[in-house]
């Protein structure tokens, strides 16, 4: 039979998320005889190659892509699972929803103390993507199945919560792996 | 992974096995022949703006969420940043070396993660191999002992950043003025049962590195790489320094730019030009302007900048780096992978060495002095120079931020190794998934960490809708 699928991606996130999926150290060996990677910045796959059973999402929604990136994921797998502060609530990326963009880009672009800007340009450019006014929680966008709180999610959080949904067992996870931070 | 909209424009998204969000767009003319070719930086946070009106005590653990890759160099620039704040110029010995052994345990994951993690699939199974296999799971398959080896290595760096941060990623372990813990004999003693094992496999790495460049010197000499200028802080004898230092800057044949300088003046030296087409802004030395004054650092810069490096290892690879170009500056972007195994075993002899520093079990922590208003705090990221800087209020609360990471420093040379990839290698001929894999191998050599980069913003060149599952409107953004 073939092994189910799990994808993985990082949205408005700093890659922390990632990383605590690394942490499970050696675990790792033992999840790549349990699972198939599809899709996911650690290899090489840029769309999705076939179903996934879960899908793992890191970071919230700040501009037009990672909006499509998250549809795309919600339409591939069967399980999604908001990985991590800034997936689950914006994170430290939403404290700019206070704050008008154009303030932010300005301070970025135009008074920084070492910018060099003559020409006081903002990026602007069809190649890079429309910023939203606002960082989005996925569960905003799309139908989330499960969230996991921490920033990031301890790596024996991630463990415990695959590991029971792979083997299509009840997430119970004890009571310490449950916190924000 | 190979979207075009015209026959004639080719992107490669999302740029994969490096960390972040970035992006690369090529021009073709009729003739398929490459006319344009871009690295994009397509992420923006707003950072600097954001983080006013936050308490500077607040600010080492809130900037290093711009990256969960080297979250403790964030932290620790932030932190020397915040040292000066509290009026600090001298740590006590045991604050200064916890921050030391955090921030080398994370040189050694980092480092371990990304050339085992992210590289090995490249030079193990060639350029153009099977995008299946070519991942660091395919690598496991393959060559276990290797991906065993891999993995247990950055165990370790992120082993140590727990016992001296609290916590794997986003610790708390550096304060204004000190840290929050010492290291306890018991940690200690964790930590030297398996420093022999990492020695030897740190050894490994270097040589796996060192051979893998010198036996492919002809192909990867010319591969993505041209002459450039190479910045880094150092230490006032000319030692390499990954910590604290002054900075050094060098031209592609050695003659200095500038030496010795303190980075609490880095304004006078160092400017940033926005440019339309990517977040990530374009740094150069201000004395030499935006042609000519580009520079890359990292790695190749440091082993490029350094007169000697302190340890007695990573000192006898450096001289046989060196030797591979007479001992001029070496300019070859492939050449970063073996720095980069070069400052692994820099990394775990300084982790030797402090581990036999009682100064790590001090009970010392702490400094205060009178508050100022200024505060600037560089340090060696893997990736490059970081540079923090802040202005704090009466009230305690940041009013300015200048962020310069490390990745954005290399946004010139990547952009140029990009173009030369693509125009030696993409040029009419029929382009294949393995020859675009070329353009990210050159990008991968910069260990570039567009996460990090995206903490700047842009403005909105279209109109966006965003719906939620059910088809409602949620958000709609339009070019004004
Ligand atoms: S939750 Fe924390 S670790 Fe995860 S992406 Fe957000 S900031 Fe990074």
């Amino acid at each position: 039979m073939a092994k189910p699928r799990v994808a993985t991606t990082s949205l408005a996130g700093c890659f922390g998320c990632h990383m605590s999926i690394l942490d499970i150290d050696d675990r790792i060996l033992k999840l790549v005889e349990l699972v198939d990677f599809d899709k996911s910045p650690i290899d090489d796959f840029k769309t999705f190659t076939g179903r996934c059973a879960v899908g793992l999402i890191e970071g919230g929604c700040c501009n037009e892509e990672n909006v499509h990136v998250l549809q795309d994921f919600r339409q591939h797998c069967d399980i999604l699972i908001s990985l991590g502060d800034c997936a689950t609530m914006g994170g430290i990326p939403a404290l700019r929803n206070t704050i008008p963009l154009r303030e932010c880009l300005e301070e970025a672009y135009l008074h920084g103390p070492s910018v060099y800007n003559p020409s006081g340009r903002i990026p602007n450019d069809p190649e890079i993507p429309l910023l939203l006014n606002k960082v989005y929680p996925c569960h905003e966008v799309v139908k989330i199945d499960y969230h996991l709180p921490g920033c990031p999610p301890s790596a024996d959080t991630i463990w415990e919560t695959l590991v029971a949904l792979l083997s299509d067992k009840p997430v119970q996870l004890p009571y310490e792996l449950i916190k924000y931070d | 992974m190979i979207a075009s909209n015209t026959s004639n424009r080719i992107v490669i998204q999302p740029v994969t096995r490096v960390e972040g969000h970035g992006k690369v767009t090529i021009l073709l003319d009729e003739q398929r022949r490459v006319q344009q070719a871009r690295l994009h930086i397509v992420e923006f946070r707003g950072f600097e703006r954001f983080i006013q009106g936050r308490p500077y005590w607040e600010v080492p653990v809130l900037v290093q969420r711009l990256c969960g890759i080297c979250p403790v160099s964030h932290h620790l620039a932030a932190a020397k940043a915040m040292d000066r704040i509290v009026g600090v110029r001298q740590l006590t010995p045991t604050a200064e070396k916890i921050r030391r052994l955090m921030h080398y345990g994370q040189f050694f994951q980092s480092h371990a993660l990304h050339f085992f993690h992210l590289v090995s699939p490249d030079l193990l199974f060639g350029f153009d191999a099977d995008p299946a296999i070519r991942n660091v799971i395919g690598v496991a398959a393959k060559f276990p002992d290797l991906a065993v080896q891999g993995v247990m290595m950055r165990k370790y760096g992120q082993e140590i950043i727990k016992l001296t941060a609290g916590k794997k990623i986003h610790g708390t372990g550096a304060i204004p003025g000190g840290v929050n813990k010492n290291l306890t004999t018991a940690e200690r003693d964790l930590l030297l049962k398996d420093l022999p094992q990492m020695l030897t496999w740190s050894r490994a790495a270097h040589k796996l590195a060192k051979d893998y460049t010198t036996e492919h010197l002809a192909k990867l000499a010319p591969f993505g790489s041209f002459e450039s200028n190479h910045l880094s802080l150092i230490r006032a004898d000319g030692a390499m320094d990954l910590y604290h230092g002054n900075l050094r800057a060098i031209e592609a044949q050695g003659h200095k730019i500038f030496d010795q300088i303190d980075y609490q003046n880095y304004l006078d030296y160092i400017v940033e030009e926005v440019r339309n087409w990517s977040y990530m802004k374009f740094p150069f030395i201000k004395s030499m302007g935006p042609e000519k004054g580009w520079y890359r650092v990292g790695p190749l810069a440091r082993l490029n900048t350094a007169d000697f490096i302190d340890t007695p290892e990573a000192e006898k690879a450096r001289q046989e780096f060196m030797a591979v170009t007479n001992n001029k500056p070496n300019n070859i972007s492939m050449a970063y992978h073996w720095a980069r195994m070069i400052e692994l075993l820099h990394a775990i002899e300084k982790i030797q060495q402090l581990l036999q520093d009682a100064d790590l079990q001090g009970k010392d922590l702490m400094v205060q002095g009178q508050r100022q208003r200024t505060g600037i705090g560089l340090i060696e990221a893997p990736r490059g120079t970081l540079f923090h800087h802040y202005e704090v209020d009466e009230q305690d609360l940041v009013v300015r931020a200048n962020l310069i990471v490390s990745t954005t420093h290399n946004n010139e040379a990547m952009n140029r190794a990009v173009q030369k990839v693509a125009h030696d290698h993409l040029s009419g001929v029929e382009i294949t998934e393995g020859l675009l894999n070329h353009v990210e191998v050159a990008i991968r050599a910069y260990d570039p960490c567009l996460s990090c980069a995206t903490h700047a913003l842009g403005q909105m060149p279209l109109i966006v809708e965003l719906l939620d599952h059910a088809g409602h409107l949620l958000d709609t953004r339009s070019r004004n």
